[in-house]
């Protein structure tokens, strides 16, 4: 991203400051944050009963007439040149229909990025696909097999031989260094940030700490593969995917093929696990390719080996945090700077620094992080881009100033709370880090922790506590569109290409759909899923649910104009404005005036409609530029190590969120807890193994990349501060990421209580405990 | 030569490569049963095998001849219905993408055969007394297998934990 869009931003920015809060999208608080009637109870997931039997349908189970099963070819080589691709043997293997490679595949353009300002793209490896004979990673697709079934086109595929003329590949982090390029922005922020001086503080400061910190290679691991069922009818494409960007998909698409985008279909309806990785990558592509060229409807469904050469994951981080601070804890200085992979053709950010630049009041601060280039898939979004690693190494380093102080970890972070931005000025939307803090304290029995390391022992296990902040910003995107179609026996149905991998998207909506419409549950239904409803914008950044809440909050007002219109002047509605009325009890009323009442039922009736249908669209979310709008976490844990072993094991872990209003304490609780699983994985198992000789990752398979199973998992306690966010729609913000952040750091904090060792550099296995 | 399958006879395929996951998801439309790595490391593919869990991508097609497989579409006694367990699992919120869950179930359903027959495993403390049914960390260790990366792995344990504590499934 570019000075340009800092310009842009800056300036929006400024002027929002002028703006008074209250002409802005959320000037007055939603009156859903007083009157909740389904919103904030216990709701079991809609599609709970199809799950648990079976019978929700993924992108591999669609069926279709004269299916192909593809299989891929993956090249071993970082970096060169195909000069020899013998297919001979494979195209006549029983059942093969088509072995397709550079030389025969059609002509098809780059993929669009995905980008924050274009919300109809959805490309993360933004490279030519199977276009030429170069070679640009280690696992690029260079032949793609159609056959009969998944074992004749398994065993074709390896009877295809390749070779390469290798050229010189840029595949070690270390050495790439020394070309890093710092960008001018990340995500919608100045990367650079300098305010006062932070190397005056840290040689005037009563006490410091300066470490570097280090996080490797993730996957998301779904234990859905990412798999497509794709089939042309002409020029019309349809691709059955597995997406969290259903729009997005079919926009980029169209653009691969130079078809319009209303002749591509997406659809998908339940996802299998997204967490970032399950956008638009080369198998949808190629699948889509191969299906043209073969005349038939192909399965591409990724093997876990294929799944680590064609979708990239998160990027390895090298961050180094100095905290200067006066004897009294107060941070006079914060420096944060760092590396990570992002090579062009890559459209996602690592932004690991953004944390730094809003949790903590600093005199001075000196945050920027630059970017390597290396010839590898290209990094995307996992689970909290950016704050996931970023939190580790701030929170690590606030554990390790706490220790130096001699001041209990809680009690530094309450003296650097800030009560606005602390570098732009804004204030919070609503905030309350130390709530979350003093509850999620009281609830672990925080007063129980021995502040000195090394000091609780049961046989062989060294027993710690420690403590993280998490922290993810708030998001809304603009576009999100919702149809509300009401019936005539007062039944809603809201319609949008909206997503579901697990967060409870209809279930959640539904509620909010009959709170905001007065309606009972079972008088609404919520389908999402496919590009044929209403504009989506994707599941991601934890802004699906503000965004559709948006939407359906303004397709609301648009019903209720819709509804006096029919309603005419023979009706006890007569002469009032939208402004005057609510939503309550299965129709319309007066503020204030219960007499004055129409059901829905009745106008529709009187207008003799069978139904009406309104669109609403989720305005520009200017809140997000006037107000500093984040979600922020308390994070616990107690574990055990094994002095001699060196085995780390969670024994509790607790969560307190403030996260604005929840919506649906079940459904909430689950993804929470589901972050912080994530979490745990990613401190204590997780790693994608990189060969820096060859650029090949080889943890290729699922057997060895590590996610945490039931007897890594203790229970994890769940609480909430349940503040609204006065500025969102419903009080509510994002929950779907924050529950990773933090939790690494609290891990490691615990571990170095219990034995006294500082470990660094994720993830935190037996090694480093014994050898460190 | 066939393979019962839910109480239902199918004839066995005519490659011997096919697995049992292929079998059911891509020959018989069966695809309540999920293909999640193919090589045995997930369980999303757990089917139930005379009684036994197995896990159906390490299975051929051919080594279930003339022997009965349950998947997730038999275990329910009525087709519309829900098996105890498939309801504790939506009470008490042991899913979400809901991928691993068939698995789960199934995994869990045999599972529970396992401890009640009293065969102890890793984390059992007393091997002679045999495991303690309904410990939280017996179901954990036995439920290993079974991976869930939307991480409901609370609600998974409490919904077995449910079952063990209640009604025989």
């Amino acid at each position: 991203m570019s000075k340009l869009q800092n310009a842009i931003v800056g300036g929006v920015r400024t002027a929002m400051g002028y703006v008074p809060g209250n002409w802005l999208p959320g000037g007055t608080p939603d009156p859903l944050i007083e009157r909740r009637v389904t919103l904030g109870t216990q709701q079991s997931r809609v599609d709970g009963p199809d799950k648990v039997r079976g019978a929700a349908h993924f992108a591999a189970e669609v069926p279709m007439e004269g299916l192909l099963y593809a299989a891929c070819v993956h090249s071993t080589i970082p970096r060169g040149r195909i000069t020899e691709l013998d297919v001979a043997a494979a195209e006549t293997a029983p059942g093969v229909a088509l072995v397709m490679t550079h030389r025969n595949a059609p002509k098809m353009a780059v993929p669009p990025p995905i980008g924050l300002t274009n919300l109809k793209a959805a490309g993360n490896n933004i490279l030519p696909v199977m276009q030429d004979a170069e070679i640009r990673w280690n696992g690029q697709t260079v032949a793609v097999v159609l056959a009969e079934t998944q074992e004749q086109a398994d065993l074709a595929a390896s009877l295809i031989k390749v070779g390469y003329e290798a050229a010189v590949a840029r595949t070690r982090f270390e050495k790439a260094k020394a070309d890093a390029r710092t960008p001018d922005s990340l995500m919608i922020e100045k990367n650079r940030l300098k305010k006062g001086d932070v190397a005056v503080a840290l040689q005037a400061a009563a006490r410091s700490v300066d470490a570097i910190y280090r996080t490797p290679w993730h996957n998301h691991t779904p234990i859905e593969p990412n798999a497509a069922t794709i089939a042309w009818k002409g020029d019309r494409l349809t691709v059955h995917d597995a997406t969290q960007m259903l729009n997005g998909t079919a926009g980029s698409l169209a653009k691969v093929f130079g078809i319009k985008e209303s002749q591509v279909y997406v659809s998908s309806p339940f996802v299998g696990g997204g967490f970032g990785g399950k956008a638009l990558w080369d198998h949808q592509i190629l699948g889509a390719a191969a299906a043209k060229l073969a005349g038939r409807p192909v399965r591409i469904a990724l093997s876990r080996a294929s799944m680590v050469r064609l979708i990239g994951g998160r990027s390895p981080t090298e961050q180094r945090v100095a905290l200067a601070a006066a004897a009294d804890g107060r941070l006079k200085g914060l420096l944060h700077h760092g590396f990570s992979v992002k090579p062009p053709h890559s459209a996602c950010d690592e932004a690991f620094t953004l944390t730094s630049r809003s949790l903590y009041a600093s005199e001075s601060f000196d945050v920027v992080q630059h970017t390597i280039d290396l010839d590898v898939l290209a990094n995307t979004f996992m689970r909290a881009p950016g704050e996931a690693p970023g939190t580790f190494a701030l929170e690590s380093a606030m554990d390790e100033l706490a220790h130096e102080l001699g001041m209990d970890p809680i009690e530094l972070r309450r003296r650097n709370v800030p009560d606005r931005n602390p570098v732009s000025g804004a204030p919070h939307s609503q905030s309350d880090v130390m709530l979350a803090y003093d509850l999620g304290a009281k609830r672990f029995g925080w007063d129980r922790r021995a502040a000195a390391p090394r000091s609780r022992r049961e046989g062989e296990w060294l027993i710690g506590m420690g403590c993280a902040t998490g922290s993810f910003p708030y998001a809304r995107m603009p576009g999100m569109t919702v149809r509300i179609t009401l019936d005539g026996s007062g039944h809603a149905t809201v319609s949008s290409a909206a997503h579901e991998m697990g967060m409870g998207t209809a279930t959640v909506q539904r509620q909010h759909t009959a709170d905001r419409l007065g309606l009972p549950l079972e008088s609404v239904t919520v389908t999402i899923g496919d590009t044929s409803l209403p504009f989506g914008s994707f599941a991601g950044g934890s802004s699906q649910t503000a965004s559709l809440g948006a939407a359906i909050n303004a397709a609301s007002g648009k019903l209720a104009v819709e509804l006096l219109r029919l309603a005419g002047n023979d009706t006890p509605l007569a002469g009032l404005r939208p402004a005057e009325i609510e939503f309550v009890n299965g129709g319309l009323r007066k503020i204030g005036e219960p007499s004055r009442y129409e059901s829905f039922v009745s106008i529709l009736k009187r207008a003799a409609r069978d139904q009406i249908s309104v669109t609403g669209v989720s305005s520009a979310p200017l809140e997000m530029l006037k107000f500093s709008m984040h979600s922020r976490s308390a994070i616990f844990c107690e574990l055990l190590v094994s002095d001699v072993t060196g085995e780390v094991r969670v024994d509790r872990l607790v969560g307190c969120f403030d996260c604005g209003r929840i919506l649906n304490p079940k459904t909430a609780a689950s993804q929470f807890r589901g972050g912080m699983i994530m979490g745990i994985g990613m401190a204590l198992t997780e790693e994608a193994l990189f060969d820096e000789r060859t650029g090949r990752v080889m943890s290729a398979s699922i057997a060895d990349y590590h996610v945490p199973a039931h007897l890594d998992v203790p229970d994890i306690d769940i609480l909430w501060t349940d503040i609204p966010d006065p500025r969102t729609p419903m009080g509510a913000r994002g929950i779907g990421e924050i529950g990773i952040t933090g939790v690494a750091a609290a891990i490691a904090n615990a571990a170095f209580n219990a034995t006294g060792k500082r470990v660094r550099e994720l993830p935190l296995t037996p090694d480093k405990f014994l050898f460190a | 030569m066939a393979i019962v399958i839910n109480g239902t006879n199918y004839p066995l395929p005519d490659d011997p490569r096919v697995s049992l996951l292929d079998f059911l998801r891509e020959r018989l439309g069966l695809t309540g049963t999920k293909l999640g790595c193919n090589q045995g490391g997930c369980g999303a593919c757990t089917v139930i095998l005379d009684g036994t869990r197995v896990l159906s991508c390490l299975t051929l097609a051919v080594q279930a001849d003339g022997r009965d497989v349950l998947t997730i579409e038999g275990l329910a006694s009525d087709q519309s219905g829900l098996h105890p367990l498939q309801q504790a699992f939506i009470d008490h919120d042991g899913l979400q993408c809901g991928y691993c869950t068939p698995g789960q179930i199934c995994s869990a359903v045999a599972m529970i055969g396992e401890l009640r027959r009293g065969d102890p495993s890793y984390v059992t403390a007393d091997l002679v007394e045999g495991p303690k049914g309904g410990l939280r960390q017996e179901i954990r260790e036995r439920m290993s297998g079974n991976l869930c990366r939307c991480g409901a792995h609370n609600g998974i344990v409490a919904a077995i934990e449910q079952m063990l504590n209640g009604e025989a499934p």
